[in-house]
């Protein structure tokens, strides 16, 4: 099947090289990951994240829908405001993370959320299940491909995305958002994103993606997937289908360190499972590592303890911040405190490795 | 677009061989360097391993990727680049110069009769 391309492919298509992530054609760099990683943490970067997807869900049950589908608290959005959450099934397994965000509209209760690359349709497909299934008033419309997102992320993000929106952004706290014109195109601006700097996420029309991907141009380093990995491993963020994939890495949220994501007094599928796995506790958990040996951690690396498998790394990469080799993965809790000495095969060589705590640099 | 100097021979997986009669230096190309993206590690033998044609002798990775280093020639290692265990950012900075890899005692000429030559390798990354 051929790949989804973003609606600015072309646009920069001769200035990036690409990878193909979760079903679309993604520009993984544009100069150097390294010099792009800096950039973000110096100053500001600019994404195109227009793989994530868009379901927007409306109408006088919309709130019982999303809260019967997501770990979070729905009802205690206002209109402008988001939160994560994780999707789960009955065993609590984790589906997909999103951001939710309730959308300002005086007509009807609206919610638009954000699930990760390639799971759009699976996402589309459950919301319209389980509202027929429970015959609530609700429409779910997968805008997927309607939507260009971009993520304009650092220190000096404020000033560029406050210049180029006709409204001030600035006044807006972590997680919120606006409605704001950017050059003539009327897109979705909120204060979030996945790099542990200051920063926006804009949502626009796809089709007029370039104008405001344009508007950003000369100020701001073009960025690839590249460094968003780097950037969100350096601050310990999950990564959706390699952190934890309901086949692949099963977890919960209690393992996979968003348990703060969950609110066992909302009714959501999962919830009695979890509530269970909360009251045993669990057994084994998400840690930061740093190997204290020349090496870098992958994916999928063992990480041993007295010659025994204790645990594996499901995200690891050499940190541009640190120029240490950071990784991320699952430990039996009892081996799980920062300071923890253990190894992490790497080609059959054991390296020494450190348990840390993340994020691994000052969070910003 | 890439460098490919006519004073070396090269294989198909990226890698070189050059020699001033006495040893051999290799590496790999400005291409590879260029698809691998900024290199953070490698993975090198020691002084006394010996090498063969076409076999695994080493690893580099970048950012992004690791990637298998293939001998292009036989022989014994003379000679290791330790700067790139703290510096390894000189294979993208200079791939021919300072980024070289190992030195090892003469080939035989068989092995470079057996490599591309520059236009032969040039053909191949275009």
């Amino acid at each position: 099947m051929a790949h989804r391309k973003p609606p600015l492919y072309d646009v920069y298509a001769a200035d990036a090289t690409f990878t193909e992530f979760g079903g679309w054609d993604m520009p993984v760099e544009f100069d150097s990951i390294r010099a792009e990683h800096a950039a973000v943490r110096e100053s500001v970067g600019i994404f195109d994240v227009s793989h994530m997807g868009e379901i927007v869900v409306t109408g006088s049950d919309a709130t019982a829908l999303m809260q019967r589908l997501t770990s979070n608290d729905v009802s205690a959005l206002a209109p402008g405001d988001s939160q994560y959450a994780m999707l789960t099934d009955e065993s609590g397994t984790i589906v997909d993370d999103t951001i939710v965000y309730r959308l300002p509209d005086e007509e009807t209760t609206r919610y638009l959320f954000v699930p990760n690359a390639g799971h759009d349709e699976e996402a589309y497909r459950r919301w319209v299940d389980h509202r027929d299934e429970w015959d609530l008033d609700a429409e779910v419309r997968n805008e997927t491909d309607a939507w260009a997102m971009l993520a304009v992320q650092g220190p000096d993000a404020p000033d560029v995305v406050d210049t180029a929106t006709d409204v001030d952004v600035t006044p807006l706290s972590w997680g919120e958002a606006t409605y704001a014109d950017i050059d003539g195109v009327r897109s979705w601006v909120s204060r979030t994103g996945y790099t542990g700097e200051d920063g926006y996420e804009i949502l626009c029309p796809s089709d007029d993606a370039e104008t405001v991907w344009s508007a950003f141009e000369g100020d701001v380093t073009p960025c690839g997937l590249g460094c968003r990995d780097t950037l969100r491993t350096e601050m310990g963020f999950l990564l959706s289908g390699q952190d934890f994939d309901p086949v692949e890495e099963p977890r919960n949220p209690y393992e996979a360190g968003v348990g703060w994501t969950v609110d066992l007094d909302t009714d959501f599928v999962g919830r009695d499972a979890l509530a269970e796995i909360e009251r045993e506790g669990v057994t084994e958990t998400f840690v930061g590592l740093i190997l204290r040996e020349r090496g870098i951690a992958r994916h999928g690396h063992e990480i041993v303890a007295d010659g025994e498998v204790v645990g594996h790394v499901t995200s690891g990469t050499m940190s541009p911040t640190l120029g240490e080799a950071i990784a991320l993965g699952y430990l039996p809790t009892t081996l799980a405190d920062p300071g923890t000495e253990l190894s992490v095969v790497v080609r059959d060589q054991e390296k020494r490795a450190e348990v840390v705590s993340t994020p691994f640099i000052e969070d910003n | 677009m890439f460098e490919t100097p006519e004073d070396r021979k090269y294989q198909e997986s990226h890698e070189y061989a050059t020699t001033d009669g006495e040893t051999v230096t290799i590496g790999i190309t400005d291409f590879a360097q260029d698809e691998l993206g900024d290199v953070v590690f490698v993975e090198l033998p020691e002084v006394g391993d010996d090498i063969a044609q076409g076999e695994e002798f080493g690893v580099v990775e970048s950012i992004k990727a690791v990637s298998d280093l293939y001998a292009p020639i036989s022989g014994t290692v003379t000679e290791v680049n330790e700067e790139l265990f703290d510096r390894p950012e000189l294979v993208n900075e200079d791939p021919y110069g300072e980024g070289w890899m190992l030195k090892v005692d003469r080939a035989d000429d068989a092995d470079f009769d057996a490599l591309l030559s520059a236009d032969e390798y040039r053909e191949q990354t275009e």
